[in-house]
């Protein structure tokens, strides 16, 4: 017997007798004899509870967690504090054991955070219309910009060098499946190169992507940007940006932006080696019956209570099938509900004081890091949690260095930007201490 | 079933009324019998030249979308933008909603098209 | 409890804190130190201010109006609504997998890298394939990452002609527009009499403008493609590509293998077959299988294994790239290798035994009620076309809601496409003999109302929060977002 299988032997023989067959085996007489697998596969007998978790506790035990270390990495993911609460709640099960919400009458709890969900991300990003998610930041840019293209009825997408290298990189895998070209946009200074930005805006560009704060932490002036994408008929912007930066940056809707996406992991959501995270998407109106992925809207019932159901289902793939806006299927469920408890939680003062708390540590951060005169800023400029820093050591020494005292350190900028193969970008959040940035400073002093 | 005498019809259920060079175009009265609750529309833009067969619209219901034929090659002349805040006009009164008014480029294909009768005994057989 | 009907933002007063911080313990600056004025937002944002109390009892009555699979039986067909082990959600949670960061050093990550590896191997064993990949982040992507394989596996041929992939009339809607999106043509072919792709159809249809067939076996129908080592040799004959969309695979552990039948890409989706949760509609993650032939344009990047070291490996020669951040679903691919170290290859080839026989009972049960078109074996599922006799006066929503009312999900509606009123009912193995009787048992006595009195049919749900809410309300005049 199996845990999670319950039947018994005679369990067995009274359907079997039911639908008239002998043994277990007939039901599988269609599978033709040159087709059935007559081997066992080759992987483990069934394992008691007890014996799976001491394996994986094994295994997890080989990791070095943040909870062990302190983390002053970031670079597109973040540890910031995750309030108790979010885990109790994720964890009933009303809510992770159901799936998509098809039957609004025994689905509005999930149909009302999700609908709660998209006014918090609408309320964050100051524009009038939010999904119920994607994937996450890097397919967000990516489904946000064959979106654009759509509507503009155009195929050429610039982006900047300043977006996180894998958004750029998800970016052309999705575009080159439909010939769309996407050109970059240089970068000076740590920011967008307006003039060549401005060099490169023809009459067939769909759209611009920007993002603020960028890859290393410095913020953009979105305003700019958006003024000058939109002196050319029908171009659209789309910024992705961090939503804790939101609790004291403009609002990009504000600026003029068209489009706004982004990664919603620190909104709650631990590190978890990559995912699940949540992509968001807010826009104007005018993408509405455009947008990618599933959308809640408000109605009435019956008997005319307030009630939500998924709507402008048509422009999805089980109705529209090839014409669908995208092909995704699921949103990110549970994420969402993440996000929301995340938003909630935090309030309207809390969010401020997070970004607020993040900002000034990373600013002490790195005015304690220059104080040696060994490490230098890369970029003067504003930046909000992240900045880079130079030194002449080698990068792979100060990783490993820092390692051995229990510092995660920052992201080595040379991986994905060669001219800055001496910098690491570091990140610092409300979690990280005024102790745990002074040992980061006297270690990489010492070095 | 409704049909109005005098206009022109597609296998795909448009109807098209000509007024010398111009033509209106629409969809029938089975058309948005077989939708259901028309929510909404998505029209081409103005000076859009379209071949026939092209599809040049749109209609969705809560359960179906349905896309919509050139039944004959124009040039967008007016998109009636009043079916963006009420689709439902295209079921109450197919016959009045036009989606766009055409320039033909070229008459002869409207013989191609079935009179109000055949398109009533088309429809009769695909009832 | 039940008649709770607030939003959280109608909860909100001014003052109200949820959350506290500790003291800021680095000098105090103002922000205008940091910031040019006009960067800075001085609005405050209108998020809501409430208390920790309030927020837990808001969401806990938001889940009591909720139905998961913990509540009761949801025969979602094509779903696979299975049982979601608790021990799955500890080790998902244990802090050496919840808590690491995806760019720390390969050294630090040892642990999280040989899970992902041991699962791609275990993965490629249930599949029949070569090698896996884990990143994409649902079955859809998976789709998605599958079919830019094959694109790239023909433009690196120089077969750019090939421009048209192959869909059943019975498909998944996401077959159709994954291929769309991957910059494709589709072609449908039309299934037989008796719910099969019909072969002589198909064998007209391919080309050289054939890149490839997308098929799901067992297919939407819960039929198994008898004919697939035939459609198989069609499609490679004229150069495609044989795709297997993995959501009905819970009918086929150790029981039949896609690269066996001859499938060179294969998706699983991991939240339907290996039991992690749907979550209210995601997270979920389709891993994607490839044969050798294909692994060159795998995205990047797989995990590798080198003496006992494990390692990111970015070295795909003609990769179609990233097509996600990171490496996938972390988190949900835990939960995916706790079931299968659980079940083992005993428990797998068992779940997929007792989840057809728990579909094939249901029917033998039903079937003098209900109208089934294609009397057969099934396997994991099967599809009724509304009531036996009825003359369409009770709908399949009608029976949907009625069983609401009996503390059921109702299984999908509507789909295929091509079969009439459609109802698809996929038990899974989880279920007991007793409650695959109640579930007969509700169905049989909506059959009986339906022949007594239409009107309780017509009217159900009544037992609901809400009932048949407007659907066309909210499309025409959408509302997406809370005004106060």
């Amino acid at each position: 017997m199996f845990p999670y299988i319950p039947h018994t032997p005679e369990d067995e023989k009274i359907m079997l007798d039911s639908i008239g067959v002998n043994s277990v085996d007939d039901l599988f007489a269609d599978i033709p004899k040159d087709v059935a697998f007559n081997k066992e596969l080759d992987l483990p007998l069934a394992k008691s509870e007890l014996e799976v978790t001491n394996y994986l506790n094994k295994l997890a035990n080989k990791n070095c967690s943040t909870t062990e270390n302190v983390c002053f990495l970031g670079a597109g993911a973040y540890d910031h504090y995750i309030p108790a609460i979010i885990d109790h709640i994720i964890s009933r099960s009303e809510f992770y054991t159901s799936y998509t919400p098809y039957q609004p009458e025994i689905s509005q709890g999930t149909l009302q955070y999700i609908f709660e969900y998209q006014t918090l991300i609408s309320e964050l990003t100051g524009l009038p219309i939010a999904n119920a998610s994607l994937y996450d930041g890097g397919t967000a840019v990516a489904e946000a910009a064959l979106m654009a293209c759509d509507v503009a009825r155009k195929k050429k997408i610039l982006i900047s060098e300043t977006v996180s290298p894998q958004s750029r990189q998800v970016l052309k895998t999705y575009a080159h499946m439909q010939d769309i070209e996407v050109v970059e946009v240089a970068m000076k200074d740590g920011i967008t190169d307006m003039e060549d930005l401005e060099g490169k805006m023809d009459d067939d560009v769909a759209t611009v992507i920007v993002q603020s704060p960028n890859f290393f932490g410095v913020v953009e002036d979105l305003k700019s940007s958006a003024d000058l994408v939109h002196k050319s008929k029908k171009a659209s912007i789309i910024a992705s940006v961090d939503p804790i930066s939101l609790g004291i940056l403009k609002r990009p809707g504000d600026l003029g932006v068209d489009i706004v996406v982004g990664e919603g992991q620190s909104l709650g959501m631990s590190l978890s080696f990559g995912g699940p995270y949540l992509g968001f998407l807010a826009t104007t109106e005018k993408y509405l019956r455009k947008l990618p992925g599933r959308i809640v809207g408000e109605t009435t019932d019956l008997d005319g209570k307030r009630s939500f159901v998924l709507t402008l289902t048509a422009r999805e793939q089980h109705i529209r099938r090839d014409k669908a806006t995208s092909n995704i299927c699921s949103n990110q469920g549970l994420n969402t509900l993440v996000a929301t408890v995340y938003m909630v939680t935090l309030g309207k003062e809390g969010l401020r004081e997070v970004a607020m708390q993040s900002t000034k540590k990373a600013h002490y951060a790195l005015e304690k890091l220059e104080q040696s005169g060994k490490y230098k800023r890369v970029f003067d400029k504003p930046f909000f949690k992240e900045f880079a820093v130079s030194s002449n050591i080698d990068a792979d020494k100060i990783i490993k260095d820092l390692r051995s005292e229990n510092i995660i350190a920052g992201h080595h900028l040379g991986i994905d930007y060669p001219e800055f193969k001496d910098s690491i970008l570091y990140a610092v959040t409300e979690k990280r201490t005024k102790d745990e940035i002074d040992k980061l400073s006297s270690v990489l002093e010492g070095i | 079933m409704k049909v109005v005498k005098g206009l022109y019809y597609s296998e795909d259920h448009e109807w098209v009324k000509v007024e010398g060079d111009e033509a209106y175009i629409g969809i029938s009265d089975f058309a948005q019998h077989q939708l259901g609750d028309i929510v909404y529309i998505e029209l081409p833009e103005i000076d859009d030249e379209l071949e026939k067969e092209d599809d040049f619209s749109a209609v969705e219901s809560v359960k179906a979308a349905s896309d919509v034929y050139m039944p004959v090659s124009g040039k967008v002349l007016e998109v009636n933008e009043d079916l963006l805040d009420s689709p439902e006009l295209l079921n109450s009164d197919p016959f009045e909603s036009w989606i766009v008014k055409i320039e033909l480029t070229d008459k002869s294909q409207l013989d191609d098209l079935m009179s109000s009768e055949e398109y009533e005994e088309f429809t009769s057989e695909e009832a | 409890m039940r008649k709770y009907n607030k939003l959280i933002f109608e909860l909100s007063k001014p003052g109200r804190k949820a959350y506290k911080l500790p003291p800021l313990d680095v000098e105090d600056k103002d922000i205008s130190e940091f910031f040019p004025e006009d960067f800075i937002n001085e609005n405050p944002l209108t998020l809501p201010e409430v208390n920790e109390v309030e927020v837990i009892r808001h969401y806990t009555n938001l889940s009591d109006k909720n139905f998961g699979l913990d509540t009761g039986f949801y025969p979602l067909g094509s779903c696979t609504m299975k049982y979601n082990p608790k021990i799955n959600e500890n080790t998902a949670r244990l802090d050496g997998f919840a808590n690491i960061h995806p760019r720390q050093r390969e050294g630090c990550t040892q642990g999280a890298l040989q899970l992902m590896y041991e699962l791609q191997n275990s993965l490629a064993e249930v599949a029949g394939m070569d090698q896996m990949t884990l990143q994409p982040a649902a079955g859809a992507h998976g789709e998605l990452a599958g079919i830019m394989v094959i694109k790239a596996y023909h433009e690196k041929n120089g077969d750019t002609k090939r421009d048209t992939i192959i869909v059943p009339d019975s498909a998944h809607g996401t077959n159709p527009a994954t291929a769309t999106m991957a910059g494709y043509k589709i072609v449908e072919v039309k299934s037989t009499e008796n719910g099969r792709v019909d072969v002589e159809a198909l064998r007209n249809l391919v080309g050289e403008n054939t890149a490839g067939l997308m098929l799901t076996n067992p297919n939407t129908l819960g039929l198994f493609e008898s004919d697939i080592k035939e459609i198989a040799k069609i499609v490679h004959d004229a150069g495609g590509q044989l795709y297997y969309d993995g959501a009905n695979a819970n009918a086929i552990l150790g029981q039949a293998r896609p690269g066996d039948m001859g499938f060179d890409v294969v998706h699983f989706n991991i939240h339907k077959t290996f039991s992690t949760p749907h979550g209210g509609g995601g997270p979920g993650s389709g891993p994607v299988g490839v044969k050798a032939h294909l692994t060159e344009f795998l995205p990047v990047p797989i995990v590798g294994k080198e003496g006992d070291r494990y390692f990111l490996d970015y070295n795909i020669e003609n990769t179609i790239g990233k097509v996600k951040d990171f490496y996938g679903h972390f988190g949900i691919l835990v939960r995916a290798y706790t079931y299968i170290l659980t079940m083992g290859r005993d428990g797998l080839k068992k779940a997929s035994e007792m989840a057809v026989l728990n579909a094939n009972y249901m029917l033998s049960k039903l079937k003098d009620d209900y109208y089934l078109p294609i009397d057969a074996l099934y396997k994991h599922e099967f599809v009724l076309s509304g009531l036996k006799g009825n003359s369409l006066e009770v709908t399949t929503l009608d029976i949907a809601k009625r069983l609401l009312d009996f503390g059921f999900h109702p299984p999908t509606v509507y789909f295929p496409l091509i079969i009439n009123q459609a109802m698809m009912i996929e038990p899974t193995e989880t279920e007991s003999l007793e409650t695959l009787d109640e579930f007969i048992d509700a169905l049989l006595k909506i059959a009986k109302e339906a022949k007594e009195d239409v009107s309780i049919l017509k009217t159900a749900p009544h037992d609901t929060l809400v009932r048949r809410p407007d659907e066309t309300k909210a499309a025409r005049s959408p509302v997406v977002t809370y005004k106060a």
